[in-house]
């Protein structure tokens, strides 16, 4: 149906019936579709508009020349062709509420409520947003064991390793007998793609103090330590500055508010070994000793700093104690699910539209973090696997997208919450390469104690490496798994425990991948150099040339207008012709 | 100054009249996001061209201020503008040429640039 509206007319509507007619006629099809005109359809701006029934669509046809590419694939084979349809045109967009954006609008904030509205080099201006008024009800309306019971009842847990609930390593420190005793706040954040930590300390770094001296209230600790690494210069600054000013209003040091309570606090800065962020290293570390890890017990809450009752916490969980006590414990616990309480911190990073740092109450799906709050995989890729908890954590496949992110429902995936890290990978990214990055990090950092650490992640990674290489044989998956198993199971630390998990849960999601690399030596995301070849499509190659001026190896050859050819002996595979070429004409096999 | 137990609060009172641009203190605020992700995408720059149209404009009752990552880091370099009694507006991706129009149609003008702003109002918390 043709609408023949003067609006319609007079911009071409008869020339478009008549372009019609003759390519029905050509196709031989002018008996099978009729060709009506009609009045106005109101849509005259936009004319002509031509109905195609009974399907319903409307087109938007401003020129004849569209219309034999029209009938071929709207009548011949069936396919409406999109970039013709009539869209309405959208009432003028307006800004919408932060809130009805879901990156913003489905987070939580507890950790990060002053998250970009308060400059983090005032205190004033935290102490404008309710600061430090935690710090005074626990002065004076709170002995310590009230605030252990008040933490007792948030649930607020520590999401590395067991995960143990915050005020049980509280209440063993403040139950050991002395008086010398010592709280640390660990910032020695050191896996790859996360910066949780980082930003909290640049966003409010007074919380962290508060929720640290509130801790050394109730453990009875007199000094504490701020372990952040030399890498993070500006949340250093930040956090010298809010120390500066903390002391400057007495809120650190002797006397505090008044209230006879006395605590002073310190920054050490670390080099940047991952192994420091097990706590017996990291305490090892700032006693000017090799950051090595020692046999637990006797655990540091029980003889750490000096030898005395030592308690550590990371950036998070401090963070997160000032809004406990302030806005009590039950308001805290109905957050998160049964389990797991409260909010996490996510650094979410990879192949996902919105990069950032977001807060979300315990127990949101996956699904939500990536597709709402992240906006999807760029380009219009697919999601292949989520990577949590960095090096020592695992890779949830898209099957498992569903699943709520708590500690356990993680556990039980074969991945850990652990500080926060969130990876997202597309169908591009190759698992067997994922796993041996991770591997190569944790070996790298392996601090070389002991020898199921040392040396078995070594092997693995030599194993790893052949099948990366093409080199692979049947039985290194078994292999693989037994020694991640020992691996596992026999390391000292957290760092050679945890070390084989981004091994061993890409075996159980994506055991094909390897079995493709091994078996078949081929790597299905196209990513491993030596099991892919770039070539070139001859039906799409125009003969641009622009791929044979891009390569760096004058691998490629042709004639200006001819189909273009990859000499694979002279191929260093870099991909420069794949990401150049604006035709599809070179494709990964 | 060492703090009493009372002078949480009279710092909690001065604050909100400056903070929250009440009572006269300051007509519009502009907050640029300046953590490592802003800092490395360009913060510097914005930060340092509001100053020099401000200075330019000699407005007195214009607020600059800085203040950590808002969470959306790779929409960086990002500012929030406020007018008194007027919810924030995040502005991103934003550059030395963006500025010049943000500052001239929203924070002199009063009109929110649409075309670059992100959103308006404040996020919830807890």
């Amino acid at each position: 149906m043709i609408c023949t509206g003067s609006g319609c007319v007079s911009n071409g509507a008869f020339r478009i019936k008549e372009a019609f007619q003759k390519e029905l006629r050509k196709r031989n099809l002018q008996d099978e579709i009729q060709i009506v005109t009609t009045g106005c359809n109101g849509f005259c701006g936009n004319g002509p508009i031509v109905s195609i029934q009974p399907d319903g669509i409307f087109y938007q046809i401003r020129t004849e020349n569209v219309i034999p590419h029209l009938v071929e694939e709207h009548f011949l084979k069936g396919r409406p062709v999109q970039e013709l349809i009539y869209t309405p045109p959208v009432k003028k967009e307006t800004v919408p509420n932060i809130n009805d954006i879901s990156f913003f609008g489905k987070q939580r904030l507890i950790a990060l409520a002053n998250r970009g509205v308060i400059n983090s080099e005032e205190i004033d201006e935290y102490i404008a947003r309710d600061g430090y008024r935690a710090l005074a009800k626990v002065l004076t309306q709170m002995t310590p064991s009230e605030i252990i019971e008040e933490i007792k009842a948030s649930g607020l847990r520590v999401w590395v390793g067991a995960a143990l609930p915050t005020e049980k390593k509280w209440e063993i420190c403040r139950n050991q007998p002395g008086s010398e005793k010592y709280i640390i706040c660990n910032a020695d954040e050191g896996d790859p793609g996360a910066f949780m930590d980082r930003s909290i300390v640049e966003s409010d770094p007074h919380s962290v103090i508060e929720g640290m001296l509130i801790g050394a209230r109730a453990i009875g600790a007199q000094h504490g330590f701020i372990y952040i690494r030399n890498e993070y210069p500006l949340a250093l600054k930040i956090l010298m500055c809010a120390i500066v000013q903390a002391e400057a209003y007495g809120l650190l040091g002797e006397d505090i508010l008044g209230t006879g309570f006395n605590f002073t606090l310190s920054v050490a800065r670390g080099a940047g070994a991952f192994v420091c962020g097990e706590e017996t290293s990291l305490i090892n570390s700032l006693m000017g000793r090799l950051p090595q890890p020692q046999v637990k017990p006797p655990f540091p809450a029980q003889s750490g700093y000096n030898g005395k009752p030592t308690n550590i916490n990371n950036v998070e969980t401090w963070a997160n104690v000032p809004r406990i006590i302030d806005l009590g414990a039950d308001w805290f616990a109905s957050i998160g699910t049964e389990s797991s309480k409260g909010t996490k911190v996510f650094s979410l990073v990879g192949k996902v539209n919105n990069t950032g740092l977001v807060e979300v109450p315990m127990g949101i799906s996956l699904r939500e973090i990536i597709y709402d709050i992240g906006g999807g995989i760029p380009d219009g890729k697919k999601f292949k696997a989520v990577q949590t908890g960095g090096p020592s954590g695992g890779c949830i496949p898209e099957s498992m997208i569903d699943i709520k992110v708590d500690y356990e429902s993680l556990t039980k995936a074969g991945c850990i919450m652990g500080s926060g890290g969130m990876i997202i990978m597309d169908e591009d990214t190759c698992m067997v390469e994922v796993a041996r990055y991770f591997l190569a990090f944790t070996q790298e950092e392996s601090c070389g104690k002991c020898v199921p650490c040392r040396i078995g992640t070594k092997r693995m990674l030599e194993r790893l490496t052949t099948i990366c290489e093409g080199e692979g044989e049947e039985e290194d998956i078994d292999f693989l798994e037994e020694i991640a198993l020992s691996i596992k199971d026999s390391s000292l630390c957290q760092l050679g425990q945890t070390a084989p998990n981004p091994v061993l849960t890409t075996l159980r999601y994506f055991r094909d991948e390897y079995k493709a690399h091994i078996e078949e030596k081929r790597c299905p995301a196209g990513v491993c150099k030596a099991l892919i070849r770039y070539e070139i499509i001859p039906d799409n190659c125009v003969g641009c040339g622009a791929c044979k001026r891009v390569c760096p190896s004058d691998a490629i050859t042709g004639e200006k207008k001819e189909i273009h050819l990859i000499h694979q002996d002279k191929c260093i595979k870099c991909g420069m012709c794949y990401i150049t070429c604006r035709y599809d004409a070179i494709q990964v096999v | 100054m060492k703090l009493k137990l009372e002078d949480l609060d009279k710092i909690r009172q001065r604050m909100k009249a400056t903070t929250i641009l009440r009572e006269g203190a300051g007509r519009v605020k502009v907050t640029v996001h300046m953590g490592t992700c802003g800092i490395a995408s360009g913060a510097r720059d914005i930060l340092s061209t509001f100053k020099k149209y401000i200075e330019e404009s000699d407005a007195k009752d214009i607020i600059i201020t800085t203040s950590a990552c808002a969470g959306l880091c790779s929409c960086e370099p990002m500012a929030t503008v406020e007018l008194r009694d007027e919810p924030p507006v995040k502005y991103i991706d934003l550059s030395v040429k963006k500025v010049a129009r943000i500052f001239n149609e929203h924070v002199m003008g009063g009109k929110i640039v649409k075309e670059f702003a992100l959103a308006i109002g404040s996020e919830r918390i807890s």
